[in-house]
């Protein structure tokens, strides 16, 4: 299960970086979202993948999961949600500002 | 030109209010159970925006003449206050109590600090979630 | 149960939130802004006196145990940049009520300075990795919107770019995080710190290191990843680019600091040779950016780069007496950035431009801003007996003793170059005829702009005269980050 998670995220990691390779504002939006999904099923997987009760007022399950890489996840996902509504709505200002969304027209100076 | 949305407006008026009571009850049922104020937010937002873009803004507006803004700001110290008040018992910041109240007709209920920091994380989500959509809603029209 | 180390976290963002609800009345916000810093000054003064008198504290928030719960931290390196971030917030929010607009005022900018100290003072007290990073996205979201509020072209544009910077970093930060939570199965700096050592550094815990110093390095401008840095700072207006000069970077700075002090300390050949090529290199490319550059702002952006190697220099130099100088160049080179930021902006809105071939001659109508932009000028640039030298001096001292000869030859040329840069903007700004008219300038108070930044140039002078107790404070700063033990027992008990 784990190898199968570990390709899971490199390959969604693996499309992020593309994405953040396009010239496309959206699309390096969309990288963003992608390379954060990645990210957070990388650390579910390498912090080891249990099947088991939640550690919740409980004491006598068989066995237990980590609970706190589920909190970190949750928290990540939380500021990423944050992150990506910020980011959107900048992409799309800066596109009506520039009546363009080709990052290579989005270049210069500050003097122009 | 005016698109008359007759199966759209029903439906909203029925799945709308099945959303808000489920997001009611995620938010009472988390913190010992899946649910919360995050989640429960990001459901009550989900109805909201629905109503939103069901039927027109204004209308909307005047039914629910909130200042979005403010209304972060209110959750954010509602929660900060929450945290604090663990100061007065000498704990640290964030410290949680609770205890169980036997309540007529309810039964036992457990009552925790936790509860009303969770009332302004959602507060926040909530409010976020709709200021974001409908600042940008609002930009195109 | 030091709830002290909590207040400078918890001050700025009360502030910030309530600021929110009085968006509308700006004298409000101004005055109770106002009173906020002073108080947070007050308190991260309070914080550098109990951390020196009674050792490390400690708050475990929630009550919960150290490795289980987050901790906050507060020791003396920690509690040091504290104070430099208040005495920072406190002139950049003086400097601000001047040069800010109306319209940025009405946006918000209250409340997300004040969430942005939060994120730094945050970053700079916890003791938690995955605190760490979301402070750091509390600093960076803050900063998103400090540097794009105006929204022109070139903002908007060059923010996009610092904004997807920032969040590939803080997302290679989860990776790297992912990748030490595996390994040792806690995110507690000190719990980690401990099991490193009990596990030893090999090859995974050194990508992660790397890893961890990439994400660091970004928000520290360290080379090769600094390009984002001088089109963003150069957008905000002049209290925000000194904000952000004198504070953001450190942060990064900080970070790697306190990471290759406490936990990546098992295998210096690496790691810290590592560090000492950047620091070379950054030095290097960010002080000949500067020297070619002919616009008052941008020389001071890249002199930011520039100087972060003297900093990591003196990390990687690893001697009690180098960390003790890197740390000392931090604390003047907040104070100093900052103040040249203030300066840059008081005279763009004097002469109306950033342009140096533009500008002539302002020392014979404003001899009190050109002169005291001398003073911080030759302080950067390592004059006795300015705070600058005393800190070099510092590290080119204990590069000799380890006989590190080639960065020490780096850092000197480098400092040439340093006095070089700030001369040309010394001569073509103030020497020469005046290019001004009287009535040009006549209407603008020089008065209210020079005052937040007199305490700068008294510290900086300062921190010169008296610099023999300041170095032995900052010794013993250096003495307690170098020995983990200390932060490890402080932290998790004995």
């Amino acid at each position: 299960m784990e190898i199968l998670m570990i390709f899971t995220s490199g390959i969604i990691i693996a499309v992020a970086t593309y994405l953040f390779m396009t010239r496309s504002l959206l699309r390096v939006a969309f990288g963003v979202v992608m390379l954060s999904h990645g990210v957070h099923l990388l650390i579910l997987t390498l912090s080891g993948l249990e099947t088991g009760a939640p550690p919740l007022l409980t004491e006598n399950a068989e066995a237990y999961t980590d609970p706190l890489p589920q909190a970190v996840i949750l928290t990540a996902i939380v500021i990423s949600f944050g992150v990506t509504a910020f980011l959107l709505v900048l992409a799309y200002r800066t596109y009506k500002e520039h009546g363009t969304e080709d990052l290579e027209e989005l270049r210069g100076n500050a003097d122009e | 030109m005016k698109t008359n949305f007759l199966m759209l407006h029903t439906i909203t008026r029925i799945v709308s209010f099945i959303v808000l009571s489920f997001s009611v009850y995620l938010f009472f049922a988390g913190h010992n159970a899946p649910g919360g104020g995050f989640i429960g937010g990001l459901m009550m937002a989900g109805a909201l925006i629905l109503l939103y873009v069901t039927f027109d803004a204004e209308r909307i507006n005047r039914v629910l003449p909130f200042d979005y803004t403010a209304i972060i700001a209110i959750g954010l110290l509602l929660a900060i206050v929450t945290g604090l008040n663990s100061y007065l018992f000498g704990d640290p910041f964030l410290t949680q109590y609770f205890e169980y109240y036997q309540i007529p007709f309810v039964g036992e209920v457990e009552l925790t600090t936790a509860l009303p920091f969770d009332l302004g994380i959602l507060l926040v989500v909530v409010a976020v979630a709709l200021l974001t959509i409908i600042s940008i809603a609002e930009d195109v029209s | 149960m030091n709830n002290i180390v909590l207040l400078p976290v918890l001050i700025p963002f009360i502030a910030g939130a309530v600021l929110i609800l009085f968006r509308h009345f700006p004298k409000l916000q101004r005055i109770s802004s106002a009173v906020v810093m002073l108080v947070m000054l007050a308190a991260s003064v309070l914080l550098v006196y109990s951390v020196y008198q009674d050792g490390i504290l400690t708050v475990e928030l929630g009550n919960w145990p150290a490795p289980f719960g987050i901790v906050l931290v507060g020791d003396l390196f920690a509690s040091l940049m504290v104070l430099l971030s208040s005495i920072t917030g406190v002139t950049c929010l003086f400097f601000a009520f001047q040069t800010i607009t109306k319209e940025r005022e009405k946006y918000f900018f209250y409340p997300f300075y004040f969430f942005l100290l939060t994120g730094v003072n945050g970053s700079f007290l916890t003791g938690d990795l995955f605190n760490l990073f979301v402070f750091f996205e509390v600093m960076l979201i803050s900063s998103f919107i400090l540097i794009v509020t105006g929204g022109t072209k070139f903002q908007l544009r060059e923010s996009y770019k610092y904004v997807v910077i920032n969040i590939f970093a803080s997302m290679m930060f989860l990776a790297a995080l992912a990748y030490i939570y595996g390994l040792t199965g806690t995110l507690n700096l000190a719990h980690i710190a401990q099991q490193i050592e009990e596990i030893g550094q090999t090859g995974v815990v050194n990508t992660a290191a790397i890893m961890l110093l990439i994400v660091f390095g970004i928000k520290g401008a360290l080379f090769p990843l600094y390009f984002w840095l001088p089109q963003s700072y150069y957008g905000p207006p002049a209290a925000i680019a000194a904000l952000f000069g004198g504070l953001l970077t450190k942060v990064g700075v900080y970070a790697i600091f306190r990471t290759f002090t406490l936990i990546f300390v098992h295998d210096i050949s690496f790691t810290h040779t590592v560090l000492l090529v950047l620091a070379a290199l950054t030095m290097v490319l960010g002080v000949l950016a500067a020297v070619a550059q002919f616009n008052f702002k941008m020389i001071l952006t890249y002199h930011i780069i520039s100087q972060i190697g003297y900093m990591i220099m003196g990390l990687a130099i690893f001697t009690p007496l180098a960390v003790a100088g890197a740390i000392y160049h931090i604390a003047h080179n907040v104070v100093v950035k900052s103040a040249l930021f203030m300066f840059a902006g008081a005279t763009q809105k004097i002469t109306g431009t950033n342009n140096l071939k533009e500008m002539s001659g302002l020392l014979k109508t404003h001899p009190a801003l050109a002169w005291l932009f001398f003073i911080s000028a030759v302080s950067i640039a390592g004059i006795p007996p300015l705070s600058g030298f005393f800190s070099k001096f510092a590290l080119v001292l204990s590069g000799l003793e380890a006989e590190m000869y080639v960065i020490v030859a780096v850092a000197l040329i480098v400092g040439v170059f340093t006095l070089f840069s700030m001369m040309k903007i010394f001569i073509y700004v103030f020497w020469g005829s005046p290019s001004l008219q009287r009535s040009d300038y006549s209407h603008i108070k020089l008065a209210p702009l020079l005052m937040p930044i007199v305490p700068f140039i008294v510290l900086t002078i300062a921190m010169g005269l008296f610099a023999e107790p300041v170095f032995t404070f900052i010794q013993l700063t250096a003495d307690q980050i170098l020995d983990p033990s200390i932060y490890i027992d402080a932290v998790l008990g004995e």
